[in-house]
């Protein structure tokens, strides 16, 4: 998030898109409920009449996947009305004249043909924020979860940019991230292209530094490879993956298309997987080692807002459980690899923070009250709750990108006619592999279903509350019928957090060119009666 | 912050409370300015995350001037306000509106792990010796025990009428499941319909719980451990489920875990938090978890192994792949849900082991 969680219940405009944020993040919504309560306007962009739809001044029910065509309207209405913040961009940002002219053609009749809502209310959304004081946009992964997910976080930021939301209190473009330390794996550098700290690996500055620190002389410079292509290249002859270690994933669930996932998983030579629980991915291993959970280890995590904060052990570590550090760097260790001789997590961490420029004023003892937002450069500096304030990174400007609508990877036809979108609902987490043991869970969640507005379970001759099969182009699932209002015609949903009802056997259709985030969001389908 | 008392026009504006003269920013309450200064002024239906409700009248205290006590939570300070918190008249008022309010429950003391909040009325009573029965009689309030839910007890015999579990899921949660029905000696904590919580807009954060101060509203699975012997010992740490960083204390007794409350000064959640942190984190002692490392064997079966046996093996699987394909056929995923450690060193791992860059983690999907 460019903002802190603190300032939710500051702006007087909010624009929400593709955030199921009641159910998500629920304690961050209740920053927003509070911002209406003051007056402020909030418009939602879902397709799917969401809890915070409900909430909402303005719901986009937009067709899944067409953020892009929404946006470029908005900014075009922004533009025609003279509602953008031209200071802002002359002093801040490049590019503008080519954006000025590329969005011409691209007015709210044009996307309203596309975003199957309205001209008139992208018109009236388009009005508000660019009218707001002080507006805020927030996104999750109903923004990036797309072929175009680059392009969709990009529009959003030219709407911030046209408009100068940004750099102030109760502004910014503010992703929700999804798990409790995505953040922080991203910020240890457990990414491809980024050393810790987001020192890109094609710089020979962080090259070298890193063959030194690391002791490795044959430390290559430039980019590897995601998750998403090593997955394909599993058991190659040539160039291929043959050995993996997974830590606290359970990939074959999580990710799109179970059935090449499983496959890929398969043609390993070797498999080793770290986690608290024999999940599905763990029963692919080799070998499996049980890591400390929650609550029994101590250690670090950054939340949404880039604050960094202290774990703390409250209980042993459950039967012979390690913590993962400790089980990474005894593998590690066996290799010959240098610099493992690590005795606690408190070595670990100030290790990262003196290789990381954003880290560089933090160390283990004085991040004991969660205090910091990084970046946080050198020592007793405040840590940064405001990012872009002054500037923009390195000082460069902010650019406007030129960015054309694109359908998504696969469209709705005679075979597939359905829309499918996924994502999660309030009482689960994910796979389930820690809230399906809680007790009580099941009370209010015990089984997944497919969300259908209730006039196409009519004509489609469904039955509220009775199995249906669903297909797409990879595989087929078989889930009960939910009618619901939530769901918009033509368009159905249902959350991956049952390994019974795996949705992710049917998506995978696409990938986004630059990130390879799957199109988890969209997904033609057929849904017959089982 | 309206709190700051250095700022040039809080300087202009001044209280004396108990002798002392202190200044104030403008639309701050006599409680709140007490507080600063530390007063010891009872409350029971304050909670400072929410509006001033000015129900329990515990917090009132003496103002020059004017003939009755003021509540101090709904009263702002005025200039040149003179202020008196605990004098004995004052002091005697509140024992008689303890004694009253003790009388309608059924029990006082009820055990720390039904709330966070849940001993405050307890505390009081035994502060102001207010256990004297003498207004004993009519009861108010009947407990909910047809609503089976697995997390909120609602124990209403032990409701006070505070008004503290309606106010915090309307102003904190924005929820508005539960209301207030009737009046008097008929006023119930209830849903719409009277349902129960599952079939209102209760989302089971458990916020009401958390600020009920008699132990009304309890929570279920805490409570089941009422009985363990050890000390109720709170560790602070911050939720494993979403990235909004909740802060929690987890509660233990001995090497159990009991329960967990939100943490009031959580620099991210500000003591709220959502069902997943409040009520799902007994997945940590769960017979399924792994207990020893486990070796595939030849017939797809699992054995588990010592530590060394199976480091041993991982780490030459490794070797193997390295020597056999080169050493870019090693791939690293790292966990989203581990801490920093975990995935910090898992790319070391790849890059100080093997000198590539093939490390990610699950954010793409």
């Amino acid at each position: 998030m460019s903002n802190p969680l603190e300032d939710m219940d500051k702006p007087d405009t909010i624009f929400a898109i593709g955030t199921n944020m009641t159910e998500c993040h629920p304690v961050a919504a209740t920053g927003l409920k509070k911002a209406l309560t003051k007056g402020a306007k909030l418009i939602v962009a879902d397709p799917r009449r969401t809890r915070l739809a409900e909430l909402a001044h303005l719901h986009l029910p937009i067709r899944v996947g067409s953020d892009v065509a929404l946006l470029l309207a908005m900014a075009h209405v922004i533009v025609r009305e003279g509602l953008t913040d031209q200071e802002f961009i002359a002093d801040r940002c490049a590019d503008y004249e080519a954006f000025e002219t590329h969005l011409k053609e691209f007015g709210p009749a044009w996307a309203s043909e596309i975003c199957e809502v309205p001209a008139s209310d992208i018109e009236q959304a388009a009005l508000w924020y660019g009218a707001a004081k002080l507006g805020a946009i927030y996104y999750t992964l109903g923004i990036t979860e797309h072929i175009c997910g680059v392009d969709n976080v990009q529009s959003l930021c030219n709407l911030a940019l046209l408009t100068g939301n940004l750099g102030k209190v109760g502004t910014g473009i503010n992703p929700m991230r999804g798990q409790n330390n995505i953040q922080g794996a991203g910020d240890c550098g457990a990414v491809p292209n980024n050393y810790p700290g987001f020192q890109p690996v094609i710089s020979e500055e962080a090259h070298e530094k890193f063959r030194t620190a690391y002791q490795q002389p044959d430390l290559d410079l430039g980019n590897s490879m995601t998750k998403v292509t090593a997955l394909n290249l599993c058991g190659l002859e040539k160039d291929g993956i043959h050995a993996m270690l997974i830590d606290g994933e359970n990939t074959v669930v999580t990710d799109p298309d179970k059935n090449h996932c499983e496959k890929a998983l398969k043609s390993l030579d070797h498999l080793v997987v770290i986690d608290i629980f024999l999940t599905e991915t763990a029963q692919m291993a080799d070998i499996v080692f049980p890591a400390s959970a929650w609550g029994e280890t101590d250690g670090v995590q950054a939340n949404t807002e880039r604050r960094v904060q202290r774990l703390r052990a409250a209980v042993p570590s459950y039967g012979d459980s390690k913590p993962d550090w400790w089980i990474i760097s005894e593998i590690a260790k066996r290799l010959g690899t240098p610099g493992f001789e690590y005795e606690s997590a408190k070595d670990v961490f100030n290790e990262l923070c003196g290789l990381s420029p954003i880290y560089k004023g933090l160390n283990w003892d004085n991040i004991g009250d969660g205090v910091y937002q990084w970046p946080v450069p050198e020592k007793d500096h405040p840590g940064t709750p405001i990012l872009h304030e002054k500037s923009f990174k390195d000082g460069k400007p902010g650019l406007f990108k030129i960015i054309g609508y694109r359908d998504p990877a696969e469209v709705i036809d005679a075979d597939y006619p359905v829309w499918l979108t996924t994502g999660r609902r309030l009482q689960a987490y994910h796979t389930r592999t820690q809230t399906g043991r809680a007790s009580g869970i099941d009370y209010l969640l015990s089984e997944e279903t497919l969300e259908i507005h209730p006039d196409d379970v009519k004509d489609w001759g469904l039955t509220d509350g009775k199995f249906v099969k669903m297909a797409s182009r990879r595989g087929e699932i078989k889930v009960k019928v939910e009618a619901t209002t939530r769901s918009p015609r033509g368009t159905v949903f249902t959350s991956f957090s049952f390994a019974e009802t795996n949705v992710n056997v049917l998506t995978g259709s696409g990938y986004d060119p630059i990130t390879q985030t799957a199109e988890l969001k969209v997904c033609p389908v057929r849904i017959k009666p089982a | 912050m309206i709190n700051d008392p250095n700022s040039a026009i809080a300087a202009q504006l001044s209280i004396t409370i108990d002798g002392q003269q202190t200044s104030f920013i403008e639309g701050e309450t006599i409680y709140q300015v007490s507080k600063r200064l530390e007063k010891d002024i009872p409350t029971l239906c304050y909670d400072d995350r929410l509006d001033a409700f000015g129900g329990c009248r515990l917090c009132v205290v003496e103002v020059e001037g004017i003939r009755n006590p003021v509540a101090s939570c709904t009263t702002q300070a005025n200039d040149g306000m003179v202020v008196k918190t605990s004098p004995p008249h004052i002091e005697k008022m509140r024992k008689t509106l303890l004694e009253m309010v003790a009388s309608e429950n059924r029990q006082i003391d009820v055990d720390p792990l039904r709330g966070l909040a849940s001993q405050e009325l307890s505390t009081l009573v035994n502060k102001y010796g207010a256990r004297s029965g003498r207004f004993a009689g009519k009861k108010s309030g009947t407990t909910n025990l047809q609503d089976l839910n697995p997390f909120i007890l609602r124990d209403y015999e032990q409701c006070i009428s505070c008004y503290r579990c309606v106010r915090v899921c309307a102003e904190q949660e924005g929820d508005y499941a539960i209301t207030v029905a009737n009046r008097g000696f008929e006023t119930q904590i209830t849903t719409e319909f009277g349902n129960d919580l599952r079939d209102s807009d209760c989302t089971f954060c458990g916020q009401c719980v958390q600020t009920c101060p008699t132990g009304a509203l309890a929570d279920k699975k805490a409570i089941r451990h009422v009985e363990l012997p050890e000390e109720i010992k709170k560790t602070r740490t911050v939720c494993p489920y979403c990235a909004v960083g909740c802060s929690i204390d987890l509660m233990t007794k001995g090497d159990k875990i009991v329960g967990a409350q939100p943490a009031m000064d959580g620099p991210a959640n500000k003591g709220a938090l959502c069902i997943k942190g409040q009520f799902t984190y007994d997945f940590i002692q769960h017979e399924d978890r792994l207990k020893k490392p486990l070796m595939k064997q030849p017939d797809g079966s699992f054995k588990e192994v010592e530590w060394n046996e199976a480091l041993n093996a991982a780490a030459k699987g490794f070797a193997d792949a390295r020597a056999k394909y080169g050493r870019h056929s090693i791939f690293g995923i790292a966990s989203g849900r581990a801490p920093h450690e975990a995935a910090y060193t898992m790319q070391k791992f790849i890059r100080a082991g093997f000198g590539t860059h093939h490390i990610d983690n699950c954010s793409r999907a």
